[in-house]
């Protein structure tokens, strides 16, 4: 069984001291917490029956392959909603001061909440209209569509992980 | 390979790079038993545009190849953006095609949320920021040209990111002998059928002067007035007409010693297929 390094849902924090309204320090602490800089470590023991590699559904084994990440791209598309996010509340809690970036981000965090069970997919359409999704069309609504995923999670387990009593 | 090892994640659309290992793994087994892994279709492309008088005119090659063989004798590299903004692409043709859809449903977007029609500018912008962001893995070099209430204006963008705002731009494989004949005999603000003639022999260097290019030449003329698209505007490379006949009467060649040796076959085993013919 694998886990995320970082656990289920992230915290955002913005950091309590400031700067006067004319002070250039940047506080970009908030959402450091949640970046993921990291690709998820593959638990030790493997995960086929018996305890064999499943070379079927995990491919090819090689200790590198599990530790690094094997595309140029892969962390920063990762981390890429999360990296835009943290420049574009720097940016406005400069301009705007700090209650503008709080009061985004208690809307997103209300807008996150709504969801469907854990292994149904949600469309997040509250969440997309706030981050200004709705407006643009990217590969991410191309590619790898997760409505027409040909897997879906095993409902119990995602909803114990999703509980934390896994 | 999907998603069965990390069932507690949330999935998430867009590029997934499940298969990337398996693949490095694959190539060098591959390599090392001296065979190559299929590349992917590149368009090795003559693209060029030039602002003239009254807008601008975009042109390319109509030849797609696949490593060193011809995969589409006429491909069609001139893409729809906006109906005022038109843009050719060249270097992988799936990242070209893919890249300028986007961009073109993106634009239909902004314009129906804006209430007001696209700017070249706005469209250069999203392409660089969309290139950037995949740091040169999408192969595509675009050219983007159109005319909208600030004037007619040419960009090209490049695979990482980088772009210019030049009164002609030429990019693709047979970039260097197309932007030969635009330093040699450019001017600004000519006529309409001069700066036809002129894209024209730009891109026949390219077709005659490299390898990646070939085939015809087509043309898009944008104004202020509307676009017109000329699909095989030029066709330099056709094979031409044999003018005589060029086999030897039979005779001609004097017979000096003639040996005829029988072979006794046999036959074993006839069985007739009919072929499909219709």
């Amino acid at each position: 069984m694998c886990r995320n390094v970082n656990g289920t849902q992230p915290d955002i924090q913005v950091h309590p001291t400031e700067s006067g309204r004319n002070g250039i320090t940047m506080n970009t602490r908030g959402l450091r917490s949640q970046l993921k800089d990291s690709v998820p470590v593959a638990g030790l023991c493997p995960q086929g029956a018996y305890g064999v590699q499943d070379s079927l559904r995990s491919g090819f084994t090689s200790v590198k392959n599990e530790l690094l990440p094997s595309h140029p791209l892969e962390l920063s598309e990762k981390n890429f909603m999360l990296n835009q996010d943290k420049m574009n509340f720097s940016s406005l809690r400069n301009i705007q001061g700090l209650h503008a970036p709080l009061k985004l981000q208690m809307e997103y965090r209300a807008a996150r909440q709504i969801q469907r069970l854990p292994f149904l997919q949600s469309s997040n359409l509250a969440l997309d209209t706030l981050r200004g999704n709705d407006e643009s069309i990217g590969f991410e609504d191309i590619l790898n569509d997760p409505t027409q995923s040909e897997m879906m999670g095993e409902p119990h387990m995602m909803v114990e992980y999703k509980l934390g009593l896994m | 390979m999907l998603h069965s090892a990390k069932p507690c994640e949330i999935q998430t659309g867009g590029f997934c790079f499940e298969n990337t290992r398996r693949n490095a793994v694959l190539e060098s087994s591959l390599s090392e038993s001296g065979y190559k892994a299929p590349g992917a279709r590149k368009t090795g492309t003559t693209i060029a545009g030039i602002v003239f008088k009254d807008g601008v005119i975009l042109g390319a090659d109509t030849r797609a190849t696949d490593d060193m063989v011809v995969a589409d004798k006429n491909c069609v590299k001139i893409h729809f953006i906006a109906p005022n903004i038109y843009c050719c692409g060249a270097g992988v043709a799936a990242d070209a095609d893919v890249t300028t859809q986007i961009m073109s449903s993106n634009v239909e977007l902004h314009m129906l949320n804006t209430g007001r029609p696209a700017l070249v500018t706005m469209v250069t912008r999203q392409l660089k920021q969309m290139l950037f962001r995949y740091q040169g893995q999408i192969g595509a070099s675009l050219i983007v040209g159109g005319v909208d209430v600030t004037g007619p204006q040419l960009y090209s963008v490049y695979p990482h990111g980088s772009y210019d705002k030049l009164p002609f731009l030429t990019m693709g494989s047979g970039a260097a002998a197309a932007v030969s004949v635009f330093e040699d005999r450019f001017k600004p603000n000519m006529e309409l059928e001069e700066a036809k003639q002129l894209v024209r022999e730009a891109i026949t260097a390219g077709i005659f002067c490299d390898l990646g290019s070939g085939s015809n030449v087509d043309l898009c003329v944008i104004t202020e007035a509307g676009v017109e698209m000329l699909r095989g505007y030029d066709k330099p490379a056709t094979k031409g007409k044999r003018e005589g006949q060029y086999r030897y009467k039979p005779g001609t060649t004097a017979v000096l010693t003639k040996t005829v040796t029988p072979f006794p076959l046999v036959v074993v085993d006839e069985s007739v297929q009919i072929m499909d013919t219709e």
